[in-house]
């Protein structure tokens, strides 16, 4: 399946098929939830990446469900189909977004997705404490989404962010890289 | 006139000219930044910052409403596993809000001027917009209206004063069917628990960051036709009724 194809897909469900609310609802009960964390850890930035990706991940296991009824797509056919089915389809219709996928590694399992856009982080500034910049990756809880979500259709995958325009880089990128598909069916972990 | 002095100095900052507000803010953080490059946040730069977008750009963008609802459950599934019992989690989602209410507040202010300075401000004492309420009913009209439109794009559907006479400074607002809960399912043994907490939390935050000292809680007040229906008791403190007498016989509104 082509970039474009998958981008009409992602375009059409979001017009017919998707329940809105304000964004910024979204936008701001997120940075209430990175807020809290922060509080709750003392601003040891690397525990709440951690918890961040846990959320995710939790929601990710469930989120999967929804995107394939809300969807109907079947199966890709490679991992190169399956980070267009992420880009243009999965972040679509959940935060009505299309980052771009590139950087394709050369054993096309490891790409980047590029946010020109993050709902997550409108009205965003990091805390100036000389460490937040270097340490905090604010919407670290899309990789857990990722990571959750992927690990239900037998994939294992590792995500984390590489730059992040909050952090003063000029893009936001996070990296996507897959690990095997999981051949037996296994009971999701618990965490 | 009786105005808290927080009012003044916020209006100060928003007085300029309307238009402006989002280049105020920016020149106040070049200023703070230039000076010593060395120190403060690093920028991108292709300038990609908060100070560099117009502050109503988000204002009629869309999410799913699934995203909203993953977050909320996460949020208050992780300040359970934090709280000892229904009070305690309530009491933290309400914290939760409460900072939300005081930044809710200035963006709502910033955006009535932008559009139009009438529909939020009924209030006569100044002549440059915005007009922070001044009398409990302009800031309840204010959270009925045009917070829970911003919030949930539509309005709350009551807003009432409680009628016993030993509770005039309590005010409820009611939503029939608030989104907060709509994908929450509360555990039997924990029937009173209500997660709109958070929302109490808002109002409360925009209460105080209006000068009115309030504490706001929430309620399920079920009816067969609006199983969820929330009511939110706003209870005003002691100076807030006597700074509201004072203004009453001055006459202001």
């Amino acid at each position: 399946m082509s970039t474009t194809k998958a981008s009409r897909i992602g375009e059409e469900i979001w017009k017919t098929r998707i329940d809105k609310v304000n964004a910024e609802l979204v936008t701001l009960t997120y940075g209430t939830i990175v807020a809290q964390l922060c509080q709750d850890y003392d601003s040891d930035y690397k525990q709440v990446n951690q918890q961040l990706d846990k959320m995710g991940y939790n929601i990710g296991l469930r989120l999967i469900e929804d995107f394939l009824a809300k969807s109907g797509v079947g199966r890709c056919a490679n991992f190169r189909d399956t980070a267009d089915m992420i880009a243009k389809v999965g972040f679509k219709i959940f935060l009505n977004v299309a980052p771009t996928v590139t950087n394709w590694a050369s054993d096309n399992n490891q790409f980047s997705l590029i946010f020109d856009e993050n709902p997550l982080a409108d009205f965003v500034e990091l805390p100036d404490d000389g460490r937040a910049q270097d340490e905090l990756w604010f919407s670290n809880i899309l990789c857990g989404v990722l990571r959750g979500a992927l690990e239900m259709v037998q994939m294992q995958i590792e995500a984390h962010f590489v730059s992040d325009v909050l952090r003063g880089d000029d893009t936001t990128e996070m990296r996507v890289s897959l690990v095997r598909y999981i051949e037996d069916e296994m009971p999701p972990e618990e965490e | 006139m009786a105005a808290p002095p927080r009012h003044s100095s916020m209006m100060a900052t928003n007085a300029g000219a309307p238009q402006s507000g989002a280049n105020d803010r920016q020149q106040v953080t070049q200023q703070s930044l230039t000076p010593q490059p060395t120190q403060g946040l690093r920028v991108p730069s292709n300038r990609k910052t908060i100070y560099d977008r117009h502050l109503n750009r988000s204002r009629n963008a869309e999410s799913s409403r699934a995203s909203f609802a993953y977050l909320f459950g996460e949020m208050v599934t992780y300040a359970q596993r934090r709280v000892t019992g229904i009070q305690d989690l309530e009491k933290r989602l309400n914290e939760q809000g409460y900072p939300l209410g005081l930044r809710l507040l200035d963006l709502l202010f910033y955006r009535s001027t932008s559009t139009s300075s009438s529909a939020l401000s009924s209030s006569s004492t100044s002549s440059s917009p915005p007009n922070r309420p001044l009398r409990i009913i302009t800031l309840l009209h204010l959270i009925h209206g045009p917070l829970w439109r911003l919030l949930f794009q539509r309005s709350a559907d009551a807003l009432e004063h409680s009628v016993s006479p030993d509770t005039p400074n309590e005010y409820m607002i009611t939503d029939n069917d608030p989104l907060v809960n709509t994908y929450i399912s509360v555990p039997r043994e924990m029937s009173m628990l209500n997660c709109a907490a958070f929302v109490a939390g808002i109002i409360e935050g925009v209460c105080d960051g209006c000068g009115f000292e309030a504490k706001v809680s929430a309620h399920n007040q079920p009816t067969e036709m609006w199983p969820s229906r929330t009511v939110f008791l706003v209870r005003f403190g002691d100076s807030v009724m006597e700074r509201e007498k004072v203004l009453e016989r001055n006459g202001v509104k």
